[in-house]
């Protein structure tokens, strides 16, 4: 079903469809928003942390006395000093193991070796330059392909068994049938390329106070965290806390795309100082420590190929990948697959054939592999797919258009059975795309670019597809965990006697716009005008367990619960208006915000009424009261898609493009804020534009980050930055309470592939077909250069 | 080192060490953490304030180098009028996400509306390129300050009006929803 979706309430109640500007920008826009760093507390103390210059090197001492010595420096925290409480290491989301402080080895550039705690900011830096470390250094691999050679040096010689620098080898699909499908195919298109490492870089870097009572025992810890609650349970594991004594308060975050989801050592290690001096303290990064050692993404060597019958028709594909994990293991997402949800490469196209082999190799590198914007590694999957079938629409010479269209799964095919598992809820895959056609003015654009060609220009028109499918709203209880905790979230809806409410979330917003969009979901359900609903997060506290926000999943998961929620006392609601109108429950109808007798429309009563008297005049034998929480356990992902058309001119003498047009058309299943829903894409289009032009971190031979800082990491500013042009279908979510899918991701997952590929399609008739991310114009001039010898 | 210093309309007379940032000045001394860091290389832009009304970003400026200053920060946006037109522009225009480039984002604007009263979309990009937004892809910042501008220029019905739309449906879907 695809429809346009009026607001079915009133602006007053203003319920799905409206768009109401935001409750949360009161304070945003008056510098009253209360961040991580803003925090102060009696007697607070500021920890920096000593980093590791060198990215492979035994520690052979470390001295701190001149550092102990300086006035205002409290104590100085080594990793010998945390083993002994047995800290120095911690487990990571992927199983795996991270090293608080470094006591054996450090393993990357920027690794945490020892931290000071000092009266102010400035002192504690100061003494972190008078820490003596001495380092052996050892061979330095930065390459996961020579790191998975037999004789390559060992990065991990801490763990146990481990004999090489493999972390993992995960396999999805059926290589029989592929390799048939390879057998009967009239034409293989392949592609090898690299999705670059990047890093999700926030504004607001990652940062906490832990301020734990030394009386009590009492732990109470703000920081930037994207799952405050699934953080509290792994304190409560890796730290021994009893976790009725742990309160993780995440206040306002300032961004979060991945980065705030996993726990980083600097949280442990001022929880533990906090504990053992008896004063809160205060860590922050700096933005080098953010780019250097938190989460990256990406970083995925991929050699894909497409088994094609030589009308285009798609019988089967083949993936290939090493990713590049850094020194440790903490791709922060929560599922049984090692390369997360990758095998959604099958993308939006009806095939029975699909064979993904994934290995994964240590490098000497920060760890990472967060979730970017991005469903665990659906970025990398949805890139490989839609530039495979570039590939295979120039190899074909059948217009990229046509090649997708005839591949398409079709509306009636829904639910559709992915050949690596995954069950797609609902799409209308070739009217997205031709609304986006439409949009872009398609035909006369490549009419332009003929002629262009035709004159001889050197500066040559492309036009880049990507309908990209994607896969969020983790999960369903089978298939996601976090350390074991199921992937649910909840919602506790109270209606105070005079019919205003408060919501508490198990997710937490880092701009999104829960305030907003929560309040309107409710609005629907239960006709208590948005506007009088206050939405409580991130206070594990005061708010019902949860597992966050990231993977686009606090609609699908939590906007669900809230859905639910609403309908329990919409429930109850009807049992109280059938006490006050002295009539049967079955007698009754509703309507947003009132109940009334089926046939007598003026004898009702509104919601306000109802929500008073479940204080004042219940039905006996009634619990009083109006309130109720609801944990729900998603039935199947959701599968948000699109089709974005970029159109790029590309100067031949000098590898330089620009974007001239975006279309992006998404389908995101209703849509609660609209307004919030297109802010949602215009920041995705950014970042994807972002990773496909400028932004990106390498290192050099020897090991050191080339990007520790925004004057090597490039973000985009408003000046480089495209112009976007949106569209919207309206696919809904048929297992979703409303219908939502969940949208934040989308368009940094779908983009980079249209803005790439358009590249590639003003070059195709020189003979390029590949140029990896980012599109750097040096990387232009030599395709075109090589193109031409 | 004695310095005196106004800041959103109140004299500040302190003593601070030579090389106190007048970032962190003005978050931890005076508490106006309205002005953020979210950088070591003056490249983000978050901490923006106005030092005699021109944008300076204040993570690479000493304190004692505002002596004899007037600072303007986000907190001093909001006058016995109440909000400044850029504020409103913002939250109508919704031009703003997380709230971290916001502060600084927003003074830019209204240095450049004064400026220049009639900013165009490229001058207004330009302008801003100092400034850093992870979440929005610039989109609606740009037009928050054009509706700031015209709001300002007392033509706001020429653009994006600044009444209350609470309730009203997005006026900017150009969707073709089938």
């Amino acid at each position: 079903m695809t429809t346009t979706e009026q607001p079915r309430t009133s602006p007053e109640i203003c319920g799905l469809g409206h768009s109401p500007r935001r409750i949360e920008d009161d304070r945003f826009i008056q510098g009253a928003g209360h961040y991580v760093d803003d925090i102060v507390l009696p007697g607070m103390l500021h920890m920096a942390i000593l980093r590791s210059p060198v990215p492979h090197a035994r520690i052979v001492s470390i001295d701190t006395s001149e550092a102990t010595a300086l006035p205002g420096v409290v104590a100085v925290v080594t990793g010998e000093l945390m083993a002994q409480h047995n800290l120095a290491w911690m487990p990571t989301m992927s199983g795996d193991t991270q090293a608080v402080l470094a006591t054996d080895k450090v393993r990357f550039q920027g690794q945490e070796v020892a931290a000071v705690i000092a009266d102010t900011v400035y002192t504690a830096w100061d003494a972190l330059e008078l820490i003596d470390v001495d380092y052996e250094e050892l061979p330095v691999l930065v390459d996961p392909r020579k790191s998975l050679e037999p004789d390559a040096v060992l990065i991990r010689d801490d763990k146990e068994g481990q004999t090489d620098n493999q972390c993992y080898h995960w396999e999805s699909g059926d290589k029989g049938t592929t390799d048939r499908a390879f057998a009967e195919a009239d034409r293989v298109v392949t592609l090898d390329t690299h999705y670059p490492r990047s890093h999700p870089a926030p504004l607001e870097t990652c940062g906490c106070v832990a301020d734990i009572d030394p009386a009590t025992g009492h732990a109470n810890i703000y920081m930037t965290s994207q799952a405050p609650h699934a953080h509290r349970t792994v304190f409560a594991l890796v730290a021994g806390l009893p976790e009725e004594k742990i309160r993780i308060i995440s206040p306002d975050i300032g961004g979060g795309f991945g980065n705030k989801v996993p726990v980083y050592p600097g949280y442990v290690v001022a929880t533990a100082a906090s504990l053992l001096l008896g004063h809160p303290v205060k860590w922050v990064e700096s933005r080098s420590e953010n780019l250097i050692s938190t989460g990256f993404a990406r970083d995925y060597h991929m050699h894909g190929e497409l088994a094609l019958r030589g009308d285009g028709r798609i019988l089967g594909l083949r993936v290939n990948l090493i990713s590049d994990n850094g020194a440790f293991f903490s791709d922060a997402q929560p599922t049984k697959f090692k390369a997360g949800l990758f095998h959604i490469v099958t993308g939006s196209y009806d095939y029975t054939a699909a064979h993904v082999v994934a290995d994964g190799a240590y490098t000497n590198k920060a760890p990472g592999g967060v979730a970017y914007r991005c469903s665990f590694r659906v970025t990398e999957a949805s890139y490989l797919i839609e530039r495979l079938m570039e590939s295979a629409a120039l190899e074909l010479d059948i217009d990229p258009a046509e090649l997708r269209r005839r591949n398409f799964i079709k509306s009636e095919q829904f639910p559709y059975a992915s050949p690596t598992g995954f069950v797609y809820d609902s799409g209308e895959y070739e009217r997205a795309l031709d609304v986006a056609l439409d949009q872009v003015g398609y035909d006369d654009l490549r009419r332009e670019q003929r002629e262009r060609r035709d004159r001889g220009d050197e500066t040559l028109l492309g036009i880049g597809i990507a309908s990209f499918t994607e896969v969020v709203g983790a999960g369903n209880s089978r298939d996601f965990d976090i350390l074991g905790l199921k992937m649910f979230d909840s919602a506790e809806l109270r209606v105070h006697p005079t019919g205003k409410a408060i919501l508490k979330l198990g997710v937490k917003s880092q701009g999104q716009g829960h305030e907003t969009t929560y309040p309107q979901i409710v609005a629907e359900e239960l006709g208590i005008p948005a506007s009088h609903i206050r939405v409580e997060e991130g206070d594990t506290d005061t708010t019902p367990y949860g597992l966050g926000t990231y993977a686009s999943r606090s609609t699908p998961v939590a906007g669900a619960a809230t859905a639910m929620v609403a309908r329990k006392l919409r429930e109850k609601g009807r049992k109280i208006a059938a006490h006050l109108l002295e009539a049967s429950e079955e007698d009754l109808d509703w309507e947003p915000g009132r109940f009334f007798v089926k046939g007598a429309k003026e004898r009702g009563v509104t919601i306000q009424d109802v929500a008073f008297a479940a204080y004042t005049n219940f039905p006996e034998g009634m619990e009083p009261g109006f309130e109720g929480v609801h944990y729900y356990d998603p039935p199947n992902m959701t599968y948000p898609f699109g089709s974005y058309v970029a159109v790029v001119e590309v100067d031949t003498g000098t590898g330089k493009w620009r974007v001239r047009r975006m279309v992006a058309v998404d389908d995101c299943g209703v849509r609660i804020n609209p307004m919030i829903v297109e802010g949602q894409i215009h920041g995705g289009l950014a970042e994807g534009f972002a990773m496909s032009n400028m932004q990106f971190i390498t290192f050099d031979d020897s090991g050191n980050c080339i990007g520790s800082n925004f004057m090597d990491y490039l973000i985009p500013t408003a000046y480089e930055t495209p112009r976007f042009e949106l569209g919207a279908t309206v696919t809904p979510s048929p297992h979703h309470p409303i219908g939502a899918k969940g949208v934040g991701e989308s368009a940094t997952v779908g983009s980079p592939a249209a803005y790439v590929n358009a590249v590639i399609d003003a070059l195709s008739h020189l003979g390029v077909r590949n140029i990896d991310m980012p599109v750097l114009p040096h990387r232009v001039w030599q395709a075109i250069q090589e193109a031409k010898h | 080192m004695e310095i005196t210093m106004t800041v959103n309309g109140v004299a500040h007379k302190d003593d601070v060490e030579p090389r106190v940032l007048l970032a962190d000045y003005l978050r931890t001394r005076l508490g106006l953490t309205g002005t953020h860091i979210g950088c070591d290389t003056t490249s983000c832009g978050v901490c923006t304030v106005l030092m005699d009304g021109t944008p300076v970003k204040s993570c690479t400026v000493f304190a004692v180098q505002a002596d004899d200053t007037e600072i303007t920060t986000v907190e001093g946006l909001k006058s016995a009028d109440g909000l400044h037109p850029i504020q409103k522009a913002f939250k109508q225009e919704h031009g703003l996400q997380c709230g971290f480039c916001t502060p600084a984002m927003m003074l830019v604007g209204k240095a450049l509306i004064e400026q220049n009263p009639d900013p165009d979309e490229d001058e207004v990009r330009w302008a801003i390129s100092g400034n850093l937004c992870r979440c929005t892809g610039y989109v609606n910042i740009v037009k928050a300050i054009r509706a700031a501008a015209a709001e300002s220029r007392g033509t706001a019905d020429e653009g994006p009006a600044l009444v209350d739309l609470t309730n009203e449906p997005s006026p900017t879907v150009s969707a073709p929803v089938g």
